[in-house]
């Protein structure tokens, strides 16, 4: 009853066999006891009566035997053999107990039993070096993370709390000498000190000052990029000469105080009494940049 | 404006339109008020936001704590504060690192300065981290990416700094940002540390400051903000400029990038054996809107 030929020729050969994968240039067979994993004629588990494999669990290998004598007996067709963990002591057990059995079969089982214990040595490297661990994504979260870093984004108004921090710290003092704004309460102080001196002053000052502006160079900062901002030329200037000068800070407090943008040259040439002339440009600078 | 018609504050408003067609509008209640007089109107109420309904944390850290004093002179970022240390930092990223993030790796460490970038040959980091202690690095910054973007960053202060594990969205680089100046100098920019206010926040914000060295050169005008919103910190890059004592210009250069602290850990990066200051746990922690952690 238990003819090979018969079982290959219905099962293997021309009629369904669920174990058979088909591709384009080979077959497959996908029974866990194949030994090549090729649906063959010789490596049919189903098709040969007499058949060995090695397989491996938890990291031992196990010899598995299949003999004619317990075809009827499916509950113990396959025998086990527990291979020992050396890899020569393993190929002499698997000879000595597939001693008399085809050629074909021995050396398939050792060839198998060769890859089985090269990729366990493999997976026992991999452990021992970084894993990289796979997190999936939740969208939900993903989403949710998302919208509400845009609406912290919102809230933070990122600019203004920036602009804000660095004002307070030139109020702070920390940039010391290198701004030299005009302060308020500094201003009237001395505009009440000076009050009396200043008409000499203001004449030699005056021309000390218009050789001073062509003879200075502006080096505040090594790059290059002042010609970033428009006003930056003017700045430079006019906070370069009232280094030299305080009195005529007050002046320019009153004007930057102005609406507008106010030209900030030239406030060196003035005496005390000056007319104040107010300009207003209407278009904002290109240089005030908004966060994309 | 409408005559009290039955005399039981039902009131009859004008209204008038440009036709100049009058129409009678029939309001019940009490005459109202407010409309004809502004002065009366009831006060404008503060609008609620989220920051101003926070829920009240008790960690949050009071300026003038002993403890938080005596603990902030004895952590690992002392040295950096009593300006013992110059920090140098190493920037990589995970492995086999794609054109975006080799980019921002680039990008970061013209922000950053004294700062260099080295390519993550598949090497382990509990190796590489002996080996920077060796060369006196400072401080590792690893840019993990996951396809193609970078979305992780591992902050890990040297030697046996804490670890921080940040989650890394919205990455420009500076090419995508509009208006932007020039490339950033090689002057130290300041630091801007924005809102890190509970217990834990403090030891972030200190880990950031710390990539940068200690004095800021203000010729170069360059800042670098972290700010912390609702527990995400928002990193900016600026050159700023004074147009007079009460306006400032600022220009954006440098990359910008938004971090999420997913956790914090004691000593240096070791996942599987460190000990965890806090790790962020959804379940527990995202359950009121309210409520933040740094």
């Amino acid at each position: 009853m238990h003819s090979d030929d018969v079982i290959w020729d219905t099962l293997g050969n021309r009629q369904f066999c669920s174990y058979k994968i088909t591709t384009k240039t080979q077959n497959f067979c996908r029974n866990e006891y194949n030994l090549t994993g090729l649906c063959n004629r010789s490596s049919c588990p189903l098709a040969n009566s007499q058949y060995a494999t090695v397989r491996e669990e938890k990291g031992r290998c196990y010899l598995y035997m299949k003999t004619i004598e317990r075809a009827a007996f499916p509950r113990r067709l396959w025998e086990r053999v527990l291979l020992s963990k050396n890899y020569e002591k393993a190929l002499e057990e698997i000879d000595e107990n597939l001693i008399y059995w085809p050629r074909f079969i021995r050396h398939k089982c050792k060839q198998r039993f060769t890859k089985i214990t090269q990729y366990l040595i493999r997976i026992r490297k991999l452990t021992l070096k970084r894993q990289r661990k796979l997190v999936p994504l939740r969208r939900k979260i993903e989403r949710r993370e998302k919208r509400r870093e845009e609406k912290a984004l919102i809230a933070a108004q990122l600019d203004n709390a920036i602009e804000k921090e660095l004002l307070e710290r030139l109020k702070q003092d920390t940039y010391g000498d290198i701004y030299n704004f005009p302060i308020h309460a500094f201003d009237k102080a001395l505009q009440q000190q000076e009050a009396e001196s200043e008409s000499e002053s203001d004449a030699e000052k005056d021309e000390e000052d218009e050789e001073d502006m062509d003879k200075r160079e502006f080096v505040e900062a090594e790059d290059s990029d002042l010609s970033d901002f428009e006003d930056m030329d003017k700045l430079e200037t006019s906070s370069e000469e009232e280094q030299e000068e305080e009195e005529e800070v007050e002046k320019k407090a009153s004007r930057s105080k102005a609406k507008g943008k106010t030209p900030l040259k030239g406030p060196a040439r003035r005496k005390r009494p000056y007319i104040e002339i107010e300009y207003e440009k209407e278009t904002e600078p290109a240089t005030k940049t908004k966060a994309a | 404006m409408g005559d009290n018609w039955l005399g039981c504050g039902v009131q009859q408003v004008l209204i008038t339109s440009a036709k100049s067609t009058k129409m009678w509008v029939i309001t019940s209640g009490a005459p109202q008020e407010h409309l004809r007089r502004p002065k009366l109107a009831p006060p404008k109420a503060i609008p609620k936001t989220i920051e101003n309904q926070r829920v009240y944390d008790e960690t949050t850290v009071d300026l003038n704590d002993e403890e938080v004093a005596f603990d902030e002179a004895t952590d690992e970022f002392a040295p950096y504060f009593n300006r013992q240390t110059v920090p140098k930092i190493l920037i990589t990223t995970s492995d086999r690192p794609r054109g975006r993030t080799v980019r921002f790796c680039e990008q970061l460490s013209t922000v950053i300065p004294n700062s260099h970038v080295y390519y993550r040959r598949g090497l382990a980091l509990k190796r590489i981290i002996p080996q920077c202690i060796a060369r006196d690095f400072t401080d590792l910054i690893v840019i993990n990416e996951d396809r193609k973007i970078p979305n992780g960053l591992v902050l890990s202060h040297l030697p046996d700094g804490p670890t921080a594990h940040f989650r890394m969205s919205s990455v420009r680089l500076r090419k995508e940002i509009k208006r932007k100046g020039k490339e950033p100098t090689e002057h130290t920019p300041e630091v801007i540390l924005n809102n890190f206010t509970t217990r834990l926040g403090h030891p972030v914000g200190r880990m950031l400051a710390c990539l940068f060295p200690h004095s800021p050169q203000f010729i170069g005008r360059q800042v670098a903000t972290f700010h912390n919103q609702r527990d995400y910190i928002f990193f900016r890059f600026h050159r700023y400029i004074f147009k007079s004592e009460k306006k400032v210009g600022i220009q954006e250069l440098g990359p910008r990038f938004t971090l999420k602290l997913r956790s914090l850990q004691k000593g240096t990066f070791d996942s599987k054996f460190g000990e965890y200051e806090w790790i962020h746990k959804r379940r527990e922690m995202d359950t009121s809107r309210r409520k933040f952690h740094l």
